[in-house]
């Protein structure tokens, strides 16, 4: 119906309005190409997780079929799933703060006037170009029992050797210090960015007031990086559902689970256990986790840091 | 006294933050027992460097790893530079919620959809292809968003010119945006590049053999407690993995800097 | 279009002169290495000499890591329409496999019930389900006790006597611990409940019923069993607190961290190897009884794979399993001879007697059960596991660890009983 009528019609003839459709419908076939791997790998898998996990889990004796929510009752059922959602928030809540903090202290000493500020720099920056799964065989030479590093330099001190991936107490935050190693460095390079654009006038305005270097600190600087501290914040807490490459060569989750990770138990159960729709209803959970951050992002964040 | 303390500190950092690479040179060198014993006086050998290449298909690895970067570096260069000047050339109905979704994606990780992806890569038959490691970062929505960054700063006018040169909507963007573009596409390289070549999980499930698997899934495999070589050969073939990344990082280490950070402020 | 038509004709015309006119078959074979050394090199060989006598059938044998692994990324091949006709898997794989309906029984491949005859019947056990067999044994062990006879006698023990009771391996331990070293390590990660079950059968109680749908972890006996390994280290002080780790203990004890340790017999030549101290060998002590379960990998023939390939893979399986390529994996490993015609064969008979301890996983399969395995086994192995782990490292009471994993295992099984 429109059809025929925009092409009799003054759109026809207008050059600008053809020019601007002409663009559009270029606009489209050049996204194409990008929607349609998007849909392939983001969209549809979406929402077929959340179709497979609507089902049971198909085995010879007992077909597949259709259970409604059962996946995620017995979701909730399993303390396993608690326990290694706890782990999470605890990994989270320790690495996130942890690294900022680390970050924004590396960027103060890389950014001031230091004796050997590249190796500085560069010393920071290098576990960001390892891959993780290097980084756990590094580490692992640190926590082995008996010959560890760490041991040996304890045993300088007369402290006992500890096993430290293989205590329930000491396996998740051995766990979180190599990922703060891996990501601290990685954030210095935002905040260093950031402290550059800080005018200098306004530090030798502030030491003509007589403020103390913490007051500056605290007062100008720390707000000024405030956008910067966000974005990490984001990044931080995207990486702490992503970065579990770590446990497969460090402790495999164990001992009795206590450095488990939520992504590493979906990968158990979808490709250890064979149980999918477990692992589907698990991954909708994580979805919806995202969702929230992603929604938090864009709805509080954006208002803030500018996107355009 | 105080000024010192800093410098101090900051250095001992460093240090610190070096330590666990510097002790596994340290170990690679050395054999075993002198390595766990820190006997400093104790020969260098390039015996572990031997027993580590002996012990998996080392070259396959790399050049896999190499095919892989290179192949998911050309997927996004040529989706990302597409979709990001759609993002900017025109405002046509629908764009901006196109937008958003593919803002979205940046949320919604490939590592998370492990199980579903695994299917659509199966029923694509890309399992065990490298295509099949690829193929779900390639519209990356980090990438669409930073050229669409990059093709903003494009003046307005330059673009007119071309057309009215009479250049076509992909000569426009050959000609005026993408070469305007290039440091853009030098950090985006360096970034895509260091995350693939690094990557673990998903190229562990969905590579079944050696003639895909790539050097971080060869390398956790080498180094599996069942495999039962020890911590200087661990670390020998550590370090070989690591190479090629740390050596190209500190000498371009500027341009890998400022690669993060033009990646990373949006 | 002709272009096309001459390229692939060109094609054909190249694998036609690769490949001469007999029909050629080809096999994927996945296979795991859950010990040390370089044994790819080991497995590889023996399938090079295999496509040497059968120039008809081609074996690309892939390393997949460990049992796991293993499973993993063969089920994951098969799942995803891609070759993959025979697999070497955990021996207690068999009761998911057949669940998951990919595996065939050996009787419908070969009516040669000698053959399925030859294999010590005790490393049988884990592949026999409802009467049928389902797995041959390739890479098998029992557990053995590793001990450094140099300690034994700095501590005045007798170095050609290793303990024979827990009574007696706790006195032993105790006189072999020093300030340098402990006396006895078990392994606590990878496989805990492979040792565990070890000392609940010395103990005297099987952790599960013969048809895999039963567990028994809260049992007095079981919950017994657990406080005594626990003891070791918070009583008697002649282990390490916390979990021991499995794949580095070889080196521990390599390297004299430990007097003793409890390891899979498929060690053995890694730590003939290697070791720069006198060491022996010797079976695991009793409680109640002597016992130790077996272990390791069966062979496995998929569903999926065509007739030919079946009767390839059958082929294989009888040539890596034959008496003298079963020797010679065993001296390359410390991996039982899965036969007894294996240990009539003249490399390793010559081998066992220069070289005693290469017999004692051996004489210890009159003593061993079938491993742990159940429905569901993943699961409910990783519930025990946990319970073990905790318990271990004084997270939670035995009592308490090993009924909530009964639980979860009871939950597991519901539907197969």
């Amino acid at each position: 119906m429109a059809g025929p009528r925009a092409i009799q019609g003054p759109a026809m003839t207008d050059p600008l309005k053809l020019e601007r459709r002409r663009r559009a419908i270029h606009g489209w076939l050049l996204l194409s190409p990008a929607l349609a791997m998007l849909t392939v790998f983001a969209l549809y898998p979406s929402v077929a997780t959340f179709w497979t996990s609507l089902w049971s889990r198909g085995t010879r004796r007992n077909p597949s079929e259709f259970i409604g929510l059962e996946n995620y009752r017995a979701l909730l059922e399993d303390p396993t799933f608690w326990k290694v959602v706890w782990n999470n928030l605890l990994y989270a809540g320790v690495t996130i703060p942890a690294s900022i903090a680390i970050a924004l202290i590396m960027a103060l000493w890389a950014n001031s006037r230091i004796p050997a500020r590249s190796f500085i720099r560069t010393a920071y920056f290098t576990p960001t170009v390892l891959p993780m799964i290097a980084a756990g065989n590094l580490w692992l030479f640190f926590y082995t029992p008996s010959f560890g590093i760490l041991n040996k330099i304890g045993a300088l001190f007369g402290a006992p050797s500890v096993n430290w991936l293989g205590q329930p107490d000491t396996a998740l935050w051995a766990i979180c210090i190599v990922t703060i190693w891996k990501e601290a460095g990685f954030f210095m390079v935002f905040y260093l960015a950031a402290l550059q654009t800080i005018p200098p006038d306004l530090k030798e305005a502030a030491e003509i007031e007589g403020a103390s270097r913490w007051t500056y600190l605290r007062r100008i600087v720390l707000p000024l990086l405030m956008p910067t501290t966000l974005f990490i914040f984001v990044n931080a807490m995207i990486n702490s559902v992503k970065l579990i490459d770590h446990l497969f060569i460090l402790t495999k989750g164990g001992p009795s689970d206590s450095s488990k990770l939520i992504l590493y138990y979906i990968w158990e159960n979808a490709f250890a256990y064979f149980d999918r729709p477990a692992a589907a209803a698990m991954t909708i959970f994580v979805l919806i986790v995202l969702g929230l951050l992603a929604a938090f992002q864009f709805l509080v964040l954006e208002r803030r840091t500018h996107y355009q | 006294m105080s000024r010192y303390i800093e410098p101090i500190l900051a250095i001992a950092l460093a240090i610190l933050w070096v330590s666990p690479l510097v002790v596994a040179f340290w170990a690679a060198f050395h054999n075993v027992s002198d390595a766990i014993n820190f006997r400093l006086s104790a020969p260098l050998t390039l015996e572990n460097f031997r027993i580590a290449w002996d012990g998996a298909p080392w070259l396959r690895y790399f050049l896999n790893t190499f095919l892989l970067v290179t192949l998911i570096l050309a997927g996004q260069f040529f989706l990302c530079t597409l979709a990001g000047f759609a993002f900017v050339q025109t405002r046509f109905a629908g764009r901006d919620t196109v937008f958003i979704l593919v803002l979205l994606q940046l949320f919604i990780l490939p590592e998370v959809l492990i199980v579903e992806n695994y299917r659509v890569a199966a029923s694509l038959g890309l399992l065990d292809s490298l295509m099949g490691i690829g193929a779900p970062y390639m519209a990356s929505a980090f990438g669409m968003f930073l050229m669409r960054q990059a093709f903003k700063s494009v003046p307005r006018d330059l673009d007119e010119a071309a057309r009215v040169e009479g250049c076509s909507t992909l000569g426009v963007l050959w000609r005026v945006y993408v070469p305007a573009a290039r440091p853009t596409y030098l950090a985006y390289a360096l970034v895509s590049i260091s995350t693939h070549w690094n990557n673990f999980l998903w190229p562990l499930i969905v590579t079944n053999s050696e003639s895909t698997r790539p050097l971080t899934v060869g390398l956790s495999l080498f180094a599996a407690p069942e495999n039962g070589v020890d911590i200087s050969v661990i670390s020998a073939a550590t370090i070989m993995v690591i190479a090629p990344l740390l050596i190209g990082f500190l000498i371009f280490q500027r341009q890998f800097v400022q690669a993060f950070l033009t990646a990373g402020v949006k | 279009m002709t272009r096309f038509s001459a390229v692939a004709a060109i094609l054909a015309a190249s694998t036609a002169l690769v490949n001469p006119a007999a029909a050629e078959t080809e096999l994927t074979m996945y296979y795991p290495i859950a010990v040390g050394g370089s044994l790819t090199k080991v497995v590889d060989g023996i399938v090079a000499d295999f496509m040497d006598e059968n120039p008809d059938i081609t074996v690309n044998a892939i390393y997949a890591g460990n049992y796991d692994d293993t499973r993993i990324k063969a089920l994951a091949a098969l799942a995803a329409g891609e070759p993959a006709q025979l697999a070497v898997m955990f021996s207690i794989d068999a009761y998911d496999l057949i669940e998951q309906d990919l595996i065939v029984p050996f009787e419908e491949l070969t009516d040669d019930s000698a053959w399925l005859d030859s294999f010590y019947p005790a490393l049988m056990a884990n592949g026999k389900v409802e009467g049928q067999t389902w797995g041959i044994p390739f890479q098998r062990s029992t557990i053995v006790a590793y001990y450094n006879k140099d300690m034994f006698r700095e501590a005045g023990l007798d170095p050609e006597h290793a303990p024979t009771t827990w009574d007696e391996m706790v006195d032993m331990g105790k006189a072999l611990t020093t300030d340098a070293h402990y006396g006895l390590m078990i392994p606590s990660t990878g496989y805990p409940y492979w040792m565990f079950q070890a000392l609940a059968i010395q103990n005297g109680k099987e952790l599960m019923s013969d048809d895999g749908t039963t567990t028994y972890f809260d049992d007095p006996a079981v919950v017994d069993t657990l406080n005594f390994w626990k003891s070791l280290s918070t009583e008697h002080g002649i282990m390490p607190e916390g979990t021991v780790e499995w794949g580095t203990l070889r080196q521990a004890f390599l390297e004299g961290e430990t007097a003793m340790m409890w390891h899979s017999t498929g060690n053995l030549t890694a730590v003939k190897n290697t070791a720069e101290f006198d060491f022996g060998v010797a079976m695991l002590p009793a409680q109640e009884r002597l016992g130790s379960p077996t272990g390791g990998g069966n062979f496995y023939v998929f569903k999926d794979a065509s007739a030919e390939e079946r009767i390839a893979a059958l082929k294989l399986i009888q040539f890596m399993t034959a008496p003298e390529q079963a020797a010679e994996w065993s001296i390359a490993t410390g991996y039982m001879g899965v036969s007894p015609a294996a240990y009539e064969t003249d490399a390793l008979k010559a081998y066992t007697a220069e070289f005693p301890p290469a017999l004692v996983a051996r004489d210890q399969l009159e003593h061993a059960v079938a491993e742990f395995s159940t429905f569901e086994t993943a699961r409910v192995r990783d519930g025990l596991n946990a319970a073990i782990q905790s318990t271990l490292t004084g997270d939670k009471a035995a009592e308490e660890a090993l009924s909530e994993a009964q639980a979860a295992a009871e939950r597991q099984l519901r539907s197969y009983k």
